[in-house]
């Protein structure tokens, strides 16, 4: 059973003018609000808001004085607490010109948010409970990081797409090439992963380690042949052909030899000059404004065309200069989305600050981490009860030293990673998690565990009965017969006068 | 705090609400016709498939077993399945064997039709790594660190795994290598420990040996459909003889499996009734058994390439992000630490200019050892018994 409570620091900051008619209490004062997520019998998790309210400082007034939501947002970011997991809201007067028409929240790129004042204090708390659900967790996004315990049918299937929490990702660019006699493609990937994606990995690197590996493929076709559209004179890939793209390719993309962690590929395919320009269709018929397809727990793939030459002379090959800015924008999206960071299920009145070359907010990998947590907090109480049920079954199994301090460390792990989470400290909780599910992969998959003894109860007849029976026929007719005899001989001096 | 416990009731149904919205807005987004046959498609919910295919015979006259396994293991691959997500145990080999006229062949049809052999098998364990150990290591995932990458089962809990068997087998037990045995109770254990550690979505087993249907009695954890060549009591019988080769070629339910298998494409929409209905008795002539009540989907529903294919899930990339193309190098906040590393050099490992151009060591005089002192003294000592030892004064 897992009775875990998440506990959310946050501080609701009212500016003047903004505070609501009917507070119970005057300011400053706490609240706690507490809201159970029950998966199922025997799991349930806590979420629990500890909220200050408290009125503004005067450096908070003077950063909010700002022009735009952007740069009051900046400017309050020195001013707050910014550790894992808490939130910071500032209130601002209902007719406040620093949120635009219309948007009643604004989110920053860091742990904060600009909230509208709603007039009363229960309009307000529920968009401040809209908030949360945004920036922090959701009953849904917990209950997808505990999937396989969720009774079957509740979760939709696409709930489980996720990528799983691992203790390290491999990402791995390809560029396929399947035309090289007629494009010679240049793409500077070293100087891109640089730029573009180590800012990215690097705010991620709290989550996991990050590998990064690239390679070119030469003669690598799509195993879909695309159709010819008269219309728009381009080549057409339909949305229910996409599925049948990836496995031609998975075989040559080599990404098993190199590590045990999980692989991303992303794929960037230079269409053939036959086959040029390439687009993808969605499920409408439109073709897709990024030209790309991502499959869950597996990467993405974007189809690069290449403009036809000015003149139709052009001698062959054709030298194509791949615009990597444009390419990492879609593969860095693509990861967001594998990682389950999707920004569509905001409510409209919402704006949310993009988060620039980080690729990530902070208040988004707080809520990885959040996820994160909770699902290795699930799989090591998994792993270490099926670990006891194990070695209650089988009791000849010898449990190494080494493995039993390993479970042991786990179990210490976990309880320190579900105390810190119950005190708010999200980091720290993230890594005993970490730590324990380590420990407690190592102890359940050492390979001392194996048992290969089964022995039913007729094989073990089958076995001792013809070993002892021979021996124990000559064992039995002597002891009747001293038995016999004894008996004779006591009856004897009876029978004597 | 008047706030709260209103709050917590609301919150409560605040949560439920939400749940079902998220559900419900599931639910509408499958009103579209298309979209409709893409949930359909899609139900499983599993995302990776991997294959573990196991023959578990040596020696030539079980030349069936071995093309029984590169059948399935051919049509895997043809539908989609990577080496890389596929293990291969073979006991033994019978394309190289000594007694097979026709080498780097394994052919599964008489008069040589088919060749499952081909360009690029890759097998994973061969010949006497395939034991009952490395079967359930591999299984449960309890494998020394140093295994590689290509021996290893890295399922994960939204794998579909096929499991594949065939061999010599009777009433609860499958025997390996002619020397040992798994028992039924022990294959429904591994699963179990699978099961506890996700490491499978859903799971088919197949088994193609005398008695089949005995190893699947056990089974216990969920998610598992199972199917057999033979019930307990029938023995499963080879197809036929090629008189060029001299054995059997393949065994009569596993030729019919691959006779329907072959007419599967990647995108093709049978079902596992179909494959039910493989091999009858009159073909056959023992009965295929097959057991689905521990899997939660309708065998109606499941598709073939849900566990022979693999066809992944695919979403439309919509969003892309936005960024700032002015950036110069990137400054780590983790830099990682600059080794000093001296250049490498080649290293011979047999310094064979040395070897042949090397004069002969003086070896320098040593007196002789006990044995020939032992000897001599033996020699001289029968010498003088038989001649005497006046003769003693003509040698000293």
């Amino acid at each position: 059973a897992v009775q875990v409570r998440l506990v959310v620091p946050m501080v609701v900051v009212f500016s003047p003018g903004s505070v609501p008619g009917d507070l119970p209490r005057p300011l400053p004062f706490r609240d706690v609000q507490e809201m159970e997520i029950s998966v199922n019998l025997r799991t349930s998790v806590t979420s629990r808001y500890e909220m200050r309210y408290r009125s503004t400082t005067g450096q908070e007034e003077a950063a909010l004085a700002a022009a735009t939501a952007r740069e009051a947002d900046a400017a309050l970011y020195p001013l707050q607490d910014t550790t894992m997991g808490s939130l910071t809201m500032y209130v601002v007067p209902e007719t406040s010109s620093l949120l635009p028409q219309g948007i009643s929240v604004y989110v920053g790129k860091h742990r904060s948010a600009l909230v509208r004042a709603g007039g009363s204090l229960a309009a307000l708390q529920a968009r401040l409970r809209e908030v949360t659900q945004v920036m922090s967790f959701t009953a849904s996004s917990i209950a997808a990081a505990l999937s396989d315990r969720v009774p079957n049918g509740q979760l939709s299937p696409d709930a489980r797409r996720n990528l799983k929490s691992s203790l390290g990702y491999e990402i791995t660019f390809s560029l396929l090439n399947p035309d090289p006699k007629s494009h010679t493609v240049d793409w500077d990937i070293e100087g891109a992963v640089n730029r573009y994606v180590k800012p990215v990995l690097d705010k991620l690197s709290l989550v996991a380690n990050f590998s990064v590996d690239s390679q070119i493929l030469y003669y690598a076709v799509l195993g879909v042949t695309p159709r010819y559209d008269k219309e728009s004179s381009s080549f057409l890939l339909s949305a229910h052909s996409l599925p049948h793209v990836i496995n031609p390719v998975e075989a040559r993309l080599g990404s098993s030899a190199a590590s045990l962690y999980p692989v991303l590929n992303f794929l960037l395919y230079v269409p053939e000059r036959s086959h040029s320009p390439l687009y993808i269709q969605d499920k409408d018929g439109a073709p897709v404004s990024t030209n790309a397809f991502h499959s869950p727990r597996w990467g993405g793939i974007m189809v690069y065309n290449v403009e036809a030459p000015a003149s139709p002379q052009a001698s062959l090959p054709l030298h194509v200069d791949v615009d990597m800015a444009r390419v990492m924008e879609v593969f860095l999206a693509q990861l967001r989305l594998l990682f389950g960071l999707s920004r569509e299920e905001v409510p409209p009145e919402f704006l949310l600050e993009s988060p620039g070359n980080e690729g990530l907010a902070d208040w988004e990998l707080d809520h990885l981490l959040w996820a994160h947590t909770v699902e290795n907090i699930a799989t090591v109480s998994t792993t270490l009860t099926s670990l006891a049920q194990l070695l209650d079954k089988i009791g000849n199994i010898v449990i190494k030293d080494d493995v039993a301090s390993e479970v042991y460390q786990a179990v210490a792990s976990v309880q320190s990673s579900v105390t810190k989470l119950s005190l708010g400290h999200l980091h720290a909780a993230f890594q005993a998690s970490k730590e324990a599910v380590t420990s407690s992969e190592r102890a359940f998959f050492d390979p001392s565990l194996l048992h290969l003894l089964y022995f039913p109860d007729d094989q073990k007849f089958a076995i001792y009965i013809p070993l002892f029976l021979p021996m124990a026929v000559p064992i039995l007719l002597s002891l009747a017969k001293i038995v016999r005899e004894t008996r004779l001989r006591k009856k004897e001096p009876t029978k004597m006068d | 705090m008047a706030a709260a416990v209103p709050g917590g009731a609301r919150g409560r149904a605040a949560a439920a609400l939400l749940l079902l919205l998220l559900l419900g807005c599931c639910g509408a987004a499958a009103a579209g016709g298309l979209q409709d046959q893409a949930e359909q498609f899609f139900r499983s919910g599993h995302t990776n498939n991997w294959a573990v295919l196991v023959c578990t015979s040596r020696f030539w006259f079980n030349y069936r077993h071995v093309a029984n396994t590169l059948s399935v293991y051919r049509s895997v691959k043809r539908l989609g399945i990577p080496d890389s997500h596929i293990v291969l145990m073979l006991a033994d080999d019978m394309a190289c064997n000594p007694r097979n006229p026709k080498p780097a062949t394994v052919f599964s049809h008489k008069n040589m039709e088919l060749n499952v052999y081909g360009d690029d098998v890759e097998v994973d364990y061969r010949s006497y790594e395939v034991t009952v150990e490395n079967f359930l290591r591999v299984l449960t995932g309890r494998i020394p660190p140093s295994t590689p990458r290509s021996k290893r089962l890295l399922s994960d809990d939204r794998s579909n795994i096929l499991i594949y068997m065939t061999g010599h087998g009777g009433n609860g037990f499958l025997k390996f290598q002619d020397s040992e045995e798994i028992t039924n109770v022990e294959l429904a254990d591994a699963f179990e420990q699978m099961w506890q550690k996700r490491r499978y979505n859903e799971l088919l087993f197949i088994i193609d040996t005398c008695q089949g249907a005995s190893m699947y009695e056990r089974f216990y954890s969920p998610n598992i459909m199972a199917l057999a060549s033979s019930q307990v009591g029938e023995d499963s019988l080879s197809h036929q003889p090629d008189l060029g080769i001299g054995v059997h070629l393949m065994d009569r339910y596993t030729f019919y499996v691959l006779e329907f298998l072959e007419e599967i494409h990647p995108a093709s929409q049978t079902n596992m009734n179909d494959l039910f209905q493989v091999c009858p008795k009159s073909l056959c002539v023992s009965t295929p058994g097959h057991r689905t009540d521990l899997f939660q989907r309708d065998p109606q529903n499941v598709l073939i390439t849900d566990f022979f294919g693999s066809v992944r899930k695919v979403e439309i990339t919509t969003e892309a992000l936005s960024l700032d193309r002015d950036v110069a190098g990137f400054e780590s906040k983790f830099p990682e630490e600059e080794l000093a590393t001296e250049p490498l050099k080649y290293a011979e490992q047999l310094p064979v200019a040395q070897i042949i151009h090397q004069k002969p060591k003086q070896k320098d005089w040593h007196p002789p050892g006990g044995f020939i002192l032992g000897l001599w003294a033996l020699i001289i000592m029968v010498f003088f018994k038989t001649y005497g030892i006046k003769h003693m004064k003509h040698v000293f």
